[in-house]
């Protein structure tokens, strides 16, 4: 059980890890996830940022009406629920596709050899 | 034109207890071991823990507080919905499925794995306590508003009766059903309380001919005071330069709070796999952002049709917007319908809350710290957190007690503020950081636990102001109200700092196990088949 102290099993057993972290296939795999993950975090962060600071410090330009009451501010609010799903949407595809059947292989080959 | 009727309300909650009370018993028929009581066996599919996990997380404070906020101060209101909503994202793509791989029942399982366990464990404990008592102060500080106004009772002796009544509640769904029986609970809150918001959203449209400008301009000319300003940023938050940094503070603290929260995480044991736990913060990503499109409508449908004068004079003031709301649309039924959601609501999410903190009571301090792992997944741990639980509960009846009165979004936010500066630094570090060690995650837990509740206690909403905790004294020194801005870059920066100061080396052994575990599952816990 990891959750506990080192006991001997586990020493004996760490080697495992170290060398899956090692290989090709693990590093494809962490690659994968970094690659999406990290520049959509910044991106989606930044979009939040820019929308927070428009609401805060320019309420003019949030204010002036595009159709009827719909303002900027509110196009711009709703925009925020729509890149969200958008995000939500696409990295699923990209782990379903990219990500679930490499970290399956690789979780195949650990847990095979007798674990 | 319509009156509320106390008996009516409570015989709506009525029945919405005892049905839960029976779910609640039968799901508990299969609990057995500790992964049966603190995780459900793991055995729940991602669209139900997704159901689920926005039942814990659509709280009073998103559903009353929110469509209250927008109804009296339009545009700011819907900012919460926004920085609420995109805060998943984070708990998507950085949290959800590596913290599910690599745990078992606690926030504190990921923190401590390849750290020295002990203090480390401590600290994660600590947090999610702290987290889950403003969090829980907030919820039953809000019952006590909402019983004024839904049953009529405005003494505080009657409206401490209610609280304690709750809390009793709670304590027994959380002893009885554990986590799969708390879960059922959030899966029926969740759908109820979508349910009642998508009916309430049509209808008021339906009243505009569906045209949203249309029930804009209504809300705009039912508020004179505010005006066209009710319409864009700045009501609120936009006096002073001051109060416009505070309102940035707190869009911080909302959009890196929710992967922190402890109940939010723990959440995702509950599921046999990583996949699932994405499923499942797929559905909860769905729902929530389809809720919050809802309380828009409702916010400014309250404005609209109740108009802000008479929310500011009903008791609970804001917070009555969407329960008065109902009444305006469908008479005393509706209204009860809605008032009962609001009740299971706080009930659901309290239950939540107290499971929570048990489980780490129980899995990180005594089976893990007092026991040193002997008692892990043994009968014990079960028995301390249900004893943990009692102990939780009857302390949050007296807090809530207490803080009946005040202000819940101010409770929610402290929460979340404590939640983005002690919990997240950690968890991304010790998921992303390969040298980050023991040091840095004491530095970065207490330290940002410290700075965020010192700046809490010094600021305006402790003291100083009129609508200050204490109104007479004025001990405050930071001039914002939320103290994310500085917190959790200090929490972050100090994570940094503890790691590369000291002289510990990252065990590399363990690191290697936790981020192949944390990627590929294997050796995740698996569900339990009964």
């Amino acid at each position: 059980m990891s959750t506990v102290e080192h006991t001997p099993s586990e020493s004996a057993d760490a080697q495992k890890w170290v060398d899956v972290q090692a290989s090709d296939d693990f590093a494809q795999l962490k690659h994968r996830l970094r690659k999406f993950v990290f520049p959509v975090s910044g991106l989606f962060l930044a979009w939040y940022l820019l929308y927070v600071l428009l609401a805060d410090y320019a309420h003019g330009f949030m204010a002036t009406k595009v159709v009827g009451n719909i303002n900027v501010g509110l196009i711009f609010g709703l925009l925020q629920f729509v890149s969200t799903f958008v995000i939500t949407t696409l990295y699923v595809r990209h782990a379903n596709k990219n990500l679930d059947p490499l970290a399956e292989k690789l979780r195949g080959e650990i847990e095979g050899d007798g674990k | 034109m319509n009156e509320s009727s106390p008996i009516l309300n409570i015989s709506i909650f009525g029945v919405f207890v005892l049905i839960t009370l029976f779910v609640v018993i039968r799901a508990s028929r299969n609990t057995k071991t500790a992964a049966d009581y603190l995780a459900a066996g793991r055995a729940f599919t991602g669209p139900q823990n997704g159901i689920a996990i926005a039942g814990d997380y659509l709280s009073a404070a998103s559903f009353l507080g929110i469509a209250g906020a927008i109804a009296l101060n339009g545009y700011d209101g819907f900012l919460y919905s926004i920085g609420f909503l995109v805060a998943w994202l984070v708990a998507l793509l950085l949290v959800a499925e590596l913290l599910r791989n690599t745990g078992k029942y606690t926030m504190g399982d990921v923190l401590s794995f390849r750290m020295r366990q002990r203090p480390v464990r401590a600290a994660a404990a600590t947090s999610t306590m702290a987290v889950s008592f403003f969090y829980l102060l907030a919820q039953m500080a809000g019952a006590g508003g909402l019983v004024a106004l839904l049953l009529g009772i405005t003494g505080t002796g009657g409206q401490a009766l209610v609280i304690a009544v709750v809390g009793a509640l709670m304590i027994a769904y959380v002893l009885i059903g554990g986590m799969k029986g708390t879960t059922w609970v959030q899966i029926i809150k969740a759908v109820l309380l979508i349910a009642g918001a998508a009916i309430m959203t049509v209808w008021v449209l339906g009243k505009y001919g569906f045209n949203l400008s249309g029930l804009l301009g209504a809300a705009v000319d039912n508020a004179p005071k505010a005006g066209e300003k009710l319409l864009g940023p700045g009501l609120q938050y936009g006096k002073t330069g001051t109060s416009k940094l505070d309102f940035l503070s707190l869009a911080l603290a909302l959009v890196l709070g929710t992967a922190g929260l402890p109940h939010i995480l723990m959440r995702f044991y509950t599921v046999p796999t990583a996949k699932e736990a994405r499923r499942s913060v797929v559905w909860a990503i769905w729902l929530i952002g389809i809720f919050y499109l809802f309380t828009l409508v409702l916010g400014y449908g309250a404005g609209a049709l109740v108009g802000p004068d008479a929310i500011n004079k009903a008791p609970g003031k804001a917070n009555s917007a969407a329960p008065l709301l109902a009444l305006e649309l469908g008479g005393p039924i509706l209204l009860g319908l809605i008032a009962a959601v609001a009740f299971a609501t706080i009930l659901a999410v309290v239950a939540g809350l107290t499971i929570t903190a048990s489980a780490s009571f129980a899995h990180d301090i005594y089976a893990n710290i007092i026991k040193k792992g002997a008692e892990e997944d043994k009968d014990s741990e079960v028995k301390v957190a249900r004893i943990t639980a009692i102990v939780i509960g009857l302390v949050s009846i007296g807090g809530g007690i207490i803080a009946n009165g005040q202000n819940i979004a101010f409770l929610v936010a402290l929460a979340f503020a404590v939640a983005a500066s002690a919990n997240l630094p950690t968890i991304l570090y010790s998921l992303f950081w390969k040298r980050f060690n023991t040091s840095g995650a004491l530095w970065s837990i207490y330290g940002g636990l410290a700075v965020t509740i010192t700046l809490i206690v010094l600021s305006p909403a402790v003291s100083g102001t009129p609508t200050s905790m204490f109104k007479t004294v004025d001990f405050h020194l930071f001039p914002l109200s939320n103290p994310g801005i500085v917190s959790i870059p200090v929490a972050f920066l100090l994570g940094y700092l503890g790691t590369i100061l000291s002289k510990e080396k990252a065990d590399p052994l363990k690191q290697a196990e936790m981020e192949v575990r944390s990627l590929t599952g294997a050796g995740a816990e698996k569900a339990i088949a009964h």
